[in-house]
């Protein structure tokens, strides 16, 4: 049983140095066989194997994560959540998980530092504008809370943006998501491997996936790199490596891997209490707790592994924002990374059965994964323990891309998501 | 970020090309007798390797002539520039 964080156990362990706190979870090596195997220890992973244990009593279970738990692209967001989509299925899946992320904290006994301090997405030109009231509609009709902005309420939320109707790309007006905001990327998955790890899932990091191993038309177990674990279900969360899974058991998934950045500059005084984003120029930003800017950058135009991304597309978004926010002329960037983003070509995600039994992918998630950790893994273990999908992600199954009913977000989110 | 020794224009950044994704996607000869496993194949399934994949690139800002460019995925090396229309290499 784990101990219960809280104010007193905060000051307690103040008393002894802080270096009394309980073990979060344990390291353990993995047992001959589990009921279920989660590849991919990110927030989406660890949320699957905590919501298998917590509603469909699948514990002996495991997670094996080739690096160490949330050090793929769970730690390279940007943090940013709302659920402004604009079909029925997107609106009806992000929503979910925004919902769940407004009681994580208190689910989790950890604290998310889930921040509901609104997302505003920028019109630019006249079709910006006619896109972006299409989807305020879309929303209001699915429940959303979503408002239009107009350029002199724009500036009201967010004072510090440049509404000069004289710059390249004017802003003429937004809309903004009050219930969206941002949360604290490892905390999540910190949080969720605490509480699987509390109902007995088994979290083996440094542990890379070799091979699938499959008997006619079904998964037998994987070959990993401690070993070779025998299981009836797989439910792969690899992010950019998620072809790489496949191909091991022989599926091809419509997926393209690719670099996307983000970049923080030097701490600074509170400057933007919110969080803003821009589709036309692509430019996004919001401030960290630290007091960070936080900017996202886009992706790379070709398919790599590399984490690296290419310096040009940083200096596109950063030419958007020193437009945008003039403020920030004199700012220092700290660090640039880059993370794999698996794109589907509608952009959304895929969380589905396959044609094999037993083997479960969760993918395509493209540069908008994170704010669907909580949704995504509920949803993803009620398909693996049901051998079905719920009804919030069934449009999300691998074959839409034959059926041809795909959720073609590409065009109409507010971002590249 | 790196280098791409364009076969018309020589050597240039990769800034100045477009990607044009994966080589040797051939267009169904008879499109009508397709079904829709095989279009779903031929529009959507890709391999998206870790390793060296054989990719369409485009010289937009420059020539704007399409070629072949064998890359290593895991660290952005180009191995091998062909052709359109020519196999790929043996690598």
């Amino acid at each position: 049983m784990k101990n219960k964080y809280s104010i007193f156990s905060l000051i307690k362990n103040a008393f002894s140095n802080h270096e009394n706190w309980q073990r979060a979870w344990r390291d353990p090596e993995p047992k001959k066989e589990y009921d279920a195997v989660i590849v991919g220890g990110g927030g989406h992973g660890l949320a699957t194997a905590y919501y298998l244990a917590k509603k469909h009593n699948l514990t002996n279970i495991a997670v094996v994560e080739k690096g160490w738990i949330g050090g793929g692209n769970t730690g390279r967001n940007t943090t940013i959540i709302r659920s402004n989509y604009l079909w029925d299925a997107s609106a009806g899946l992000y929503d979910h998980a925004l919902k769940i992320w407004e009681g994580l904290s208190q689910e989790l006994n950890y604290n998310v530092m889930f921040s509901q301090r609104g997302v505003m997405n920028l019109a630019h030109n006249l079709q910006d504008v006619r896109d972006l009231k299409r989807r305020t509609h879309a929303n209001r009709l699915n429940g959303i809370d979503a408002v239009w902005l107009e350029t002199d309420e724009v500036k009201k939320f967010c004072p510090i943006i440049n509404t000069s109707q004289d710059i390249r790309y004017p802003v003429l007006g937004g809309t903004l998501q009050k219930r969206a905001g941002t949360a604290r990327h490892d905390a999540v998955a910190w949080g969720y491997a605490r509480g699987a790890d509390e109902m007995g899932v088994d979290i083996i990091q440094n542990c890379e996936v070799k091979g699938i191993k499959r008997n006619g038309d079904s998964v037998e177990g994987l070959e990993t790199t401690k070993g070779f674990i025998k299981t009836k279900k797989i439910g792969v969360v690899a992010a950019g490596h998620s072809s790489v899974i496949a191909n091991m058991a022989g599926l091809k998934l419509p997926l393209e891997s690719k670099p996307l950045q983000a970049l923080v500059s030097e701490p600074v005084k509170p400057i933007i209490d919110t969080v803003v984003m821009s589709n036309a120029v692509h430019a996004y930003v919001s401030q960290s707790d630290k007091g960070e800017l936080v900017i996202g950058a886009g992706t790379d135009s070709y398919v790599s592994y590399t984490q690296k991304g290419s310096f040009n597309i940083v200096e596109e978004t950063l030419k958007a924002i020193l437009e945008l926010y003039p403020i920030f002329s004199r700012m220092k960037m700290l660090r640039q990374w880059g993370g794999i983003v698996d794109i589907c070509p509608d952009a959304s995600p895929i969380i589905s059965k396959t044609s094999i039994k037993g083997l479960y992918f969760n993918c395509g998630w493209g540069t908008g994964g994170f704010k669907a950790t909580p949704g995504s893994g509920d949803l993803f273990a009620h398909t693996i323990a049901n051998d079905e999908p719920h009804k919030l992600n069934a449009a999300f199954n691998i074959n839409r891309f034959v059926s041809g009913d795909l959720v073609d977000e590409h065009g109409a989110a507010a971002v590249a998501h | 970020m790196f280098l791409i020794n364009c076969p018309y224009c020589g050597e240039r950044d990769q800034s100045e090309f477009i990607s044009g994704g994966e080589a040797h996607i051939a267009r169904p000869k008879q499109p009508t007798e397709l079904n829709d496993d095989q279009w779903a194949e031929y529009l959507f399934m890709r391999k998206n390797i870790k390793g060296i994949q054989f990719e369409r690139w485009n010289h937009a800002h420059g020539c704007r002539k399409w070629f072949n460019v064998a890359r290593d995925t895991s660290n952005d090396k180009i191995e091998k520039i062909y052709k359109m229309g020519e196999q790929p290499p043996k690598l």
